[in-house]
């Protein structure tokens, strides 16, 4: 087809709405759109960061990807695969999780208590059919590769451990199935920074190690531009703007990714932040207005913002922004002059 | 790799215990609740070797040894309305009263917690559908509950057994589908459902491990719940009938010599209320020691 390799991961026009219940009686008191029409691909061997404020869609983004959760529309294709759907072009949801794996924020939540380490990590490949003994022995494997020496940690209960201990123990756990992409939910955001740092360089050892693609959902911009090759940025269950890390803090084109940006803390005084920072929480995602979800806050919003949905628009190089002020004659005023039709032949 | 790992499992066996030997050696620590279960276990073992025991036999009477009081040469906890000894119908009676106490919460656990289970797992409509129905029995009061079951099925032991399981299935159930519920909604399981496992699996790897902790420890105070219910149906002449001795209905018909006699009218309460004192402690101080995440 195209010249470019085919996507390791495609989401199209990923969709999940949450109906509210108010009583028995009443139908639904509203829906909250917390993933709208989400569409990005991650090629192999790169790492997506997805940044947002809490309540974006970021996460429920990463368990409809795991079908955890069952999207309302969309397709999801790895290696090309529908997963969940029907026929030799699509893959079962089981060969799937097989080949995509998650880490959670709550290290301690995500780790039974009655289980010992060792058990945890040789759950997934006993499930898979892995004998006990070889699901042991690769438990093993992967607590010396996440650098905990197996014989002191691997009949340990997770309360026993540190935070920083658990959670590299529940990345080996999602590293057991030998899985190609990893999704790594909040996955250092609840460690304090020292052990945050070792975690980071972990995960980043391990990915040239293994050859695996990281889908990387953060709050932390800094974070994010540590460990991705290209970042997403989502507000309200849509994407604001997406594309390599450089152009992202580079080349910013989303009022929202700057607002973002300007907020975050500078290691440098003299360097500090000197444009207003966003006012208030993002409105309510139950039945949101139409058109672009950021207008009531953006500084630059127009009439036109609340008419029409902000499409993803090419900014080149990849980098694709949802903005009326970046879409040619879309009728904002900052908006670039429409480029004139060719003429007819 | 293979000729390295048994030497590192003798090492993580050194360094590390078990679940269960760490809830052992906290109740090892803990004197009341080892206290608790030891009486429970002379309880236990004076019901079992009754016959070896009773000085004598607990149904023989006689007229001209009508109540005498604790002490007596010869009847070491005097006699009852009958003439007979109160000691040998004591420890006889701990058989039935014990099986009264135990039986139907076991029972109960049983069903009780498979519905749970399953209601708190699967949720939804199941869930509506089985908590809903276990909801119609908590419209009426549990001895009155009992007392109508048993009524209704007439008198017996049998009978007794059947109508206090019913009544303890409902708060097993309840208790074990709340507990599940959260369970379910933590991040482990998603993990373990994300690593591709059915719910079959799912639930005896991850949930029950977690769940029946806690329901357990909840049935072991309903035990005493039980027995005082069972005294209460034998009471009322549904459960077990005279001459049996049990417990409750000993008190029953010693009740009318309260005044006459009042030191050994109570004895059978007596009794009733350190086994289910017991029992009560000693559940307090499993969770404690099952807890082990503190």
């Amino acid at each position: 087809m195209s010249t470019t390799p085919r996507a390791l991961l495609e989401v199209r026009e990923l969709r999940k709405h949450f109906g509210l219940k108010s009583g028995i009686f009443s139908k639904g008191a509203g829906t909250v759109h917390a993933v709208d029409d989400v569409s990005f691909s991650v090629q192999a061997g790169e790492t997506l960061g997805i940044v947002g404020e809490s309540g974006c869609g970021k996460s429920t983004t990463a368990r409809l990807l795991m079908r955890l959760i069952e999207p309302d529309a969309g397709r999801v294709l790895l290696d090309g695969r529908g997963i969940g759907e029907p026929g030799a072009q699509g893959l079962s949801v089981r060969d799937a999780r097989r080949q995509m794996q998650m880490v959670f924020q709550d290290s301690f939540a995500s780790l039974n208590p009655r289980l010992t380490i060792e058990d945890s990590i040789a759950f997934a490949p006993i499930v898979h059919g892995l004998s006990s003994r070889q699901a042991k022995s690769r438990a093993r494997d992967l607590l010396a590769k996440v650098g905990l020496a197996p014989e002191r940690f691997a009949a340990r209960y997770p309360h026993e451990l540190s935070g920083g201990q658990r959670q590299r123990i529940n990345i080996a756990r999602a590293l057991a199935l030998e899985p190609k992409i990893v999704i790594l939910d909040e996955a250092v955001s609840a460690l304090d920074k020292s052990v945050e740092a070792q975690v980071l360089n972990l995960l980043l050892d391990l990915k040239t190690e293994l050859g695996l693609t990281y889908l990387f959902i953060s709050h932390d911009l800094n974070v994010v531009r540590y460990m991705s090759d290209r970042v997403m940025v989502m507000y309200l269950g849509k994407v604001a703007e997406i594309g390599p890390v450089d152009a992202i803090y580079g080349r910013t084109a989303h009022p929202y990714t700057s607002a973002l940006l300007s907020a975050m803390p500078s290691m440098d005084p003299a360097r500090r932040t000197q444009q207003p920072p966003l006012i208030g929480d993002p409105p309510s995602p139950i039945d949101p207005p139409p058109g672009c979800r950021f207008r009531t806050r953006c500084p630059y919003a127009e009439d036109v913002c609340g008419e029409r949905d902000p499409v993803l628009a090419a900014e080149g190089g990849g980098h694709y922004v949802a903005c009326q002020m970046k879409k040619a004659g879309s009728g904002h005023s900052a908006a670039p002059a429409p480029i004139a039709s060719p003429p007819p032949l | 790799m293979n000729q390295t790992a048994p030497s590192a499992e003798v090492v993580a066996a050194a360094t590390a215990r078990g679940y269960w030997s760490t809830v052992l050696a906290r109740l090892s620590r803990d004197k009341l609740t080892v206290t608790c279960a030891l009486i429970l276990l002379g309880v236990l073992l004076m019901a079992i070797c009754a016959p070896l025991l009773a000085p004598y036999d607990p149904f023989k009477g006689s007229i001209l040894k009508r109540l005498l009081p604790i002490g007596s040469p010869g009847y070491f906890l005097g006699t009852d309305e009958l003439g007979r000894d109160m000691l040998s119908r004591l420890i006889f009676g701990a058989r039935l009263s014990l099986v009264m106490g135990i039986a139907p919460v076991l029972n109960a656990l049983v069903i009780g917690a498979t519905l749970g289970v399953i209601a708190g797992f699967l949720g939804g409509r199941i869930n509506t559908l089985i908590m809903r129905t276990i909801d119609v029995f908590y419209a009426f009061p549990s001895v009155l509950l009992a007392v109508a079951i048993s009524g209704a099925l007439g008198a017996g032991i049998f009978n007794a057994m059947v109508a206090l399981t019913i009544v303890f299935i409902p708060p097993i159930a309840r208790v074990t589908e709340s507990v599940t519920t959260q369970v379910r909604g933590l991040d482990f399981v998603e993990a373990a459902r994300a690593s591709g496992a059915n719910n079959f699996t799912l639930i005896r790897v991850h949930v029950l491990g977690n769940v029946l902790g806690p329901v357990f420890i909840y049935a072991t105070s309903l035990i005493s719940v039980s027995m005082i219910l069972a005294s209460g149906l034998s009471f009322l002449g549904l459960g077990t009938k005279p001459p049996e001795p049990e417990w409750g209905l000993m008190l029953n018909t010693l009740r009318t010599a309260i005044y006459l006699n009042p030191g050994v009218a109570a004895l059978p309460g007596a009794m009733i209320f350190m086994v289910s004192i017991c029992f009560n402690l000693m559940s307090d101080g499993l969770r404690a020691a099952m807890d082990v995440t503190q």
